[in-house]
C-alpha cells in the first residue's frame, strides 16, 4: 500500500503521525501537571500517597510517548533530529535531566532506605513537571518562531570540519526564552498540564477533601492557561509566518501564514476550534457541576488542539523548523525527511499504532475501573 | 594529520555515551532476565494455586520494579544522545538507524510499559489469566525492545541493506529485511539477551543463597533457586553457542576487532587461542601505543582458527596484516584504503560542485568514482598514518577474555547448583552458597566486559569502514560536553547508590511471611 504513495504523501503522512504523537504527549502531560499539585491538593500523607499512586500508574505512558516521539522523529525526519538535538543542546539536556529524575521518583519515593528521602523525590517530581512542560512548550514554540542554525549537507566532504548542522549562537537553544511567544506556549502548556492534572486526579481519586481543593486549583490554573494560550494563538494567527515554494523549495515570509493554513485546511480548523471548545467545556463541567469525567473532555480537547497546531506548523508548504540564521536553511517535511523506502517501511510499522492504542485502552479501563480511595493503599499491591 | 580534529570534544562525547551506556547496562540485563523468571514463577502459581508461589513472584517483581525504573531513566538519555552528541551520525545514517529506534518505541516499549501497570497494580483488578498474560507480555516486550536496539547497534558494526545517496549526502535504506536479519544482528541479539537471562538467573540464585546462609525464607529460596538454575543452565548453554556464532560473524566482518580480541599481531594459519595472557604495559611498536606484546601467555594450538572459521588450519589476519596488507591472502593495506577513501570524499565534493554548476558530465564522472570507492569512504578521514585504525588491543583482549571465561564458569556453576538441588544438599553447601553471592558482581563484570569488547573493539569506527567516531560528533564546544558528562556522572551515581540501598533493604526484609496473601 505505502509503496504506491508519492514521496510527498509519505512525508505528509509521517508529519501527521509525528503530530499525533506530539499531541498525545501534550495530553499525557497531565502526569507532569499532577506532580506539581501534590502538595496543593494533598494536605495529609495519605492524600499525597493517593495522588502519587494515581499518577504513578500512568507516568510510564508519558515517558514512553516521549521516547516514541523522539524515535519516530529520528526515523522520519532525521535532519531535525541532528539539527535540533545536536544544536539546541542545553534545552534538550535540561529536559532529559528532568525526565531522569522523574523515572525513579515514583519507584523510590516510598521505599525504605531510599537515600534521598521521600521529600526529595517529591521535589524531583515537581521539577520534572515544571521544567518538562515549560521547556518542551518553549522548544515547540521554535517551530513557529525559528531558531539560529545552519545546515549544509556538503560539509560531510570537508575532512576536518564535517558537521552538517551547526548552531549559530553560543547559548545552544537557551536563547529561545528571549522570544516571548515561545515562552507563552511553554507557560500555556505548563498551566494546561496543571488543569489536566487536577481533572485527572478527581477522575481517579475518591476523596472529598481533595475534590474541594481541586475546584480552587482548577480556577487558579485555568485562568493563566487561558491568558497565555489566547496570547499565543492570537499572536500566531496574526504574525508573519514561514512558507516555502513547493517547486523550488525557496523559503519566504508570508503574512498571516498560520491563519492561512487554518483557512486552507478547514478540517484542521474545525479540529482546532472543537479542541478549544472541549477544553473549555471540560474545565466548566468540573468547576460548575463537579463532573468527574470532565478530564476526558479537556483531555480530548487538548489532543485535538495540539494536533492542529502541529499540523499547521508543518503542512501546507510550511517550514516546521525555520532557520533565523539563513531562511533557506529552514527544515521542511520535504528537505529533512527519510527516503521513500524508509518512510514506506515505517508506514507499515505505523499500522501498529491503533493496536497500541487499543491495548492501552483495555489496560487503562482494567486498572482505573475503580477510583482510588484510602483503603486501596492498604491492599497487598505495589504501592508507590 | 588527525590532530586537526577536536579530540577533547570527541573523547568527552565518547566518554558521556559510554558512561550512559554502561550505567544503562547495569540495570537492563537484570530486567530482561528477571522478567522471564518472574513469568515462569507466576505460571507455576497459576498452575498449582499455591500461594507460596505468589509470594515468591511478588518479591522478585519488587526487585524488577526497582531496576526497571532506573533502566528506563538511563535508556531515554541514550536515545536522545544520538542527536545531541552525534548529530552528524544522525544525518549520515538516520535513514536506516532511526527506524529500529522508532519501531522499538511503537512495538516494544509501549507493550512493556502498558502491561507493567497490570503486573504491579492488577493483582486484585484483573483475572489470574490476564495478569499472567501481562507478566509474560512485559518479559516479551523487554526482549523485543532489546531486539530493535541491537539491530540498530549491529548495523553500525556491519552496515548492510543500504546505498549512499550523494544528493542527500547520507546512506539510505534499500532493504529492511537485510538490516533486520543480518548475521551480525542475529548474533548480537541472541548473544546479548541470552547473557542477560543468565545474569538474571545468577542474581536470583545469589540472593536466594544469602537467605539460605541466613536460614531465612528457606522454602522461598530453594524454589527460587530451582527455577533460576534451570533457566540459567539453558540460557548459559545458549550464550556459549551464540557467543561462538558471534565470533564467526566478527571474524568475517570485523577482522581488526577479532585480532584485537586475541592480541594477534601477526596473522597465521592454524592460529592459537590465548587461554590466559598478560599484556605488556609498554607499547612494542613505538609508533602505535595500542600495540603491546604479551609478557606471558598460555595458548591452545589452532583453536582460534577453528573458532573463527570452523577450520583448524584457517588463516587469521593479525593487526599487522590488516595495517600493512597481505597479498597472499588478499588483504589490502590500510594506506591504500585511506587513498580510496579520500578519492570517495573528494568525488562527493566534486559531485556537489558539479551539480550546483549544472555540469551533468562531471557530476556523472564524480558519482562513478564515489561509487567505486565508497566502501572505503570512512578511511578518507584519516591522515597518512594508518595507526589510528587500531583499537585499544589490551583493553579489548582483557574484556573479551573476562567475558568468555566467566561465561563458561557460569555454565558450570548452574550445573553444580542443579546437582546440589537434586541431591537436596543445597541448603548445607556453604561454599557454593557463598560462590553464588560472589557470582553476582562477576555476572555484572562479564556483562559490562561484553559491551567493552564490542564497542572498544570496533574503534575507531562508529559505522564500520564508513564513518569514524571523530566525524560523527556534534558541532559543540567541548566544555558543554564536559559539563553534562560531570552532571550525568553525579546524577547516575547518586541514583545507583539510592537503588542499591533500596535493593539491599528490600532483600533484607525478604518476601512477605507465610500467611500473608
Amino acid at each position: 500500500m505505502f509503496e504506491t504513495f508519492q514521496l510527498l504523501t509519505l512525508q505528509q503522512y509521517w508529519w501527521i503521525i509525528i503530530s499525533i504523537l506530539g499531541a498525545a504527549l501534550v495530553f499525557l502531560m497531565f502526569v507532569q501537571g499532577g506532580q506539581m499539585l501534590i502538595y496543593n491538593l494533598g494536605k495529609t500523607k495519605t492524600e499525597r500517597s493517593m495522588i502519587i499512586n494515581s499518577l504513578g500508574r500512568k507516568w510510564e505512558l508519558t515517558f514512553t510517548t516521549l521516547v516514541t516521539f523522539g524515535g519516530a522523529f529520528f526515523a522520519s525526519f532525521p535532519l531535525f533530529y541532528s539539527t535540533s538535538f545536536g544544536g539546541a543542546y542545553w534545552v534538550w539536556m535540561i529536559i532529559l535531566f528532568a525526565f531522569i529524575i522523574q523515572a525513579i521518583s515514583y519507584e523510590f519515593r516510598a521505599k525504605e532506605n531510599n537515600f534521598l528521602s521521600a521529600r526529595t523525590y517529591e521535589v524531583f517530581l515537581f521539577i520534572n513537571g515544571a521544567v518538562g512542560t515549560i521547556l518542551i512548550g518553549t522548544a515547540v514554540g521554535t517551530f513557529f518562531n525559528g531558531a539560529m542554525f545552519s545546515v549544509d549537507k556538503a560539509n560531510i566532504a570537508q575532512v576536518f570540519d564535517s558537521a552538517i548542522s551547526r548552531w549559530q549562537t553560543p547559548f545552544h537553544g537557551l536563547e529561545a526564552v528571549l522570544t516571548f511567544h515561545n515562552v507563552a506556549l511553554g507557560l500555556a502548556i505548563f498551566f494546561l498540564s496543571r488543569v489536566l492534572g487536577v481533572l485527572y486526579i478527581v477522575n481517579t481519586i475518591d476523596d472529598e477533601a481533595i475534590s474541594q481543593r481541586a475546584t480552587k486549583q482548577l480556577l487558579y490554573n485555568a485562568i493563566p492557561f487561558l491568558v497565555f494560550f489566547l496570547y499565543f494563538v492570537i499572536a500566531l494567527l496574526l504574525k508573519k509566518g514561514f512558507a516555502y515554494d513547493p517547486v523550488n523549495g525557496i523559503v519566504f515570509m508570508e503574512k498571516f501564514k498560520y491563519l492561512n493554513n487554518l483557512i486552507q485546511m478547514p478540517i484542521v480548523m474545525i479540529m482546532f476550534l472543537a479542541g478549544v471548545v472541549l477544553v473549555l467545556v471540560g474545565i466548566a463541567r468540573y468547576y460548575f457541576n463537579k463532573k468527574t469525567n470532565s478530564f476526558w473532555f479537556a483531555g480530548g480537547g487538548t489532543f485535538l488542539t495540539a494536533f492542529s497546531l502541529f499540523l499547521i506548523a508543518g503542512l501546507n508548504n510550511t517550514p516546521y523548523y525555520p532557520s533565523l540564521f539563513n531562511l533557506q536553511h529552514s527544515l521542511t517535511i520535504q528537505n529533512s525527511s527519510s527516503s521513500h523506502y524508509t518512510l514506506t517501511a515505517m508506514g507499515y510499522v505505523s499500522l501498529f499504532v491503533p493496536v497500541v492504542i487499543a491495548y492501552i485502552y483495555v489496560v487503562w479501563r482494567a486498572i482505573n475501573n475503580k477510583r482510588i480511595d484510602k483503603s486501596e493503599l492498604d491492599e497487598d499491591i505495589h504501592v508507590y | 594529520m588527525t590532530e586537526a580534529f577536536d579530540f577533547s570534544l570527541i573523547d568527552w562525547s565518547r566518554g558521556q555515551f559510554a558512561l550512559t551506556a554502561m550505567y544503562h547496562w547495569i540495570f537492563v540485563p537484570l530486567t530482561l532476565g528477571l522478567g522471564f523468571i518472574i513469568a515462569i514463577m507466576e505460571s507455576i502459581y497459576v498452575k498449582t494455586g499455591d500461594p507460596a508461589w505468589k509470594r515468591i513472584t511478588k518479591f522478585w517483581m519488587t526487585i524488577f520494579g526497582i531496576n526497571f525504573a532506573i533502566g528506563v531513566a538511563t535508556g531515554i538519555i541514550l536515545e536522545f544522545e544520538f542527536g545531541t552528541n552525534w548529530s552528524n551520525y544522525s544525518w549520515f545514517v538516520g535513514d536506516i538507524f532511526g527506524a529500529p529506534l522508532a519501531i522499538e518505541g511503537i512495538m516494544a516499549f509501549f507493550l512493556e510499559t502498558t502491561f507493567i501497570a497490570v503486573m504491579f497494580f492488577g493483582w486484585n483488578k484483573v483475572s489470574k489469566g490476564f495478569h499472567l498474560l501481562s507478566t509474560w507480555l512485559v518479559a516479551f516486550g523487554a526482549s523485543l525492545s532489546a531486539l530493535w536496539i541491537l539491530v540498530a547497534n549491529a548495523w553500525m558494526q556491519m552496515p548492510v541493506g543500504m546505498k549512499f545517496n550523494p544528493d542527500t549526502a547520507r546512506n539510505e535504506m534499500v532493504n529492511f529485511w537485510e538490516v533486520l536479519f543480518s548475521p551480525m544482528a542475529m548474533s548480537k541479539f541472541t548473544h546479548t539477551i541470552s547473557s542477560s537471562y543468565l545474569l538474571g538467573a545468577i542474581v536470583v540464585i545469589g540472593i536466594s543463597a544469602w537467605f539460605l546462609l541466613k536460614k531465612r525464607h528457606q522454602v522461598f529460596a530453594k524454589r527460587s533457586i530451582v527455577v533460576a538454575a534451570v533457566f540459567g543452565l539453558v540460557t548459559s548453554a545458549f550464550t556459549v553457542l551464540t557467543g561462538d556464532f558471534s565470533a564467526k560473524v566478527i571474524a568475517k566482518n570485523q577482522p581488526m576487532k577479532f585480532a584485537a580480541f586475541e592480541g594477534l599481531y601477526h596473522g597465521q594459519r592454524g592460529a592459537p587461542l590465548v587461554a590466559i595472557g598478560v599484556v605488556s604495559t609498554s607499547p612494542s611498536d613505538p609508533e602505535n601505543e595500542n600495540i603491546k606484546d604479551f609478557v606471558f601467555k598460555i595458548e591452545i594450538p589452532n583453536f582460534l582458527s577453528y573458532m573463527a572459521f570452523s577450520d583448524f588450519n584457517a588463516f587469521i589476519p593479525g593487526v599487522k596484516d590488516l595495517m600493512e596488507g597481505n597479498e597472499e591472502h588478499g588483504i589490502m593495506p590500510a594506506a591504500e584504503k585511506i587513498s580510496k577513501g579520500k578519492l570517495a570524499i573528494d568525488a562527493l565534493a566534486e559531485y556537489k560542485q558539479a551539480k550546483a554548476a549544472g555540469n551533468m558530465a562531471k557530476q556523472a564522472e564524480a558519482q562513478q568514482i564515489l561509487e567505486e570507492n565508497f566502501e572505503y569512504f570512512g578511511y578518507g578521514y584519516f591522515g597518512t598514518n594508518p595507526d589510528h585504525l587500531v583499537p585499544n588491543v589490551p583493553l579489548t583482549f582483557y574484556s573479551f577474555h573476562i567475558m568468555v571465561a566467566l561465561g563458561f564458569w557460569f555454565l558450570l556453576f548452574f550445573a553444580i547448583v542443579l546437582v546440589l538441588v537434586y541431591r537436596e544438599r543445597i541448603s548445607n553447601a556453604r561454599f557454593w552458597l557463598i560462590m553464588a553471592i560472589v557470582n553476582i558482581p562477576l555476572a555484572y563484570l562479564a556483562s559490562q566486559s561484553g559491551w567493552v569488547t564490542a564497542e572498544m573493539g570496533r574503534q575507531p569506527w562508529v559505522i564500520q569502514d564508513l564513518m569514524p567516531t571523530m566525524t560523527a560528533v556534534s558541532h559543540l564546544d567541548s566544555n558543554a560536553v564536559i559539563t553534562t558528562f560531570i552532571l550525568f556522572a553525579v546524577v547516575f551515581t547518586t541514583l545507583l547508590i539510592a537503588e542499591l540501598k533500596i535493593m539491599f533493604k528490600t532483600i533484607k526484609n525478604g518476601p512477605k511471611t507465610e500467611g500473608g496473601n
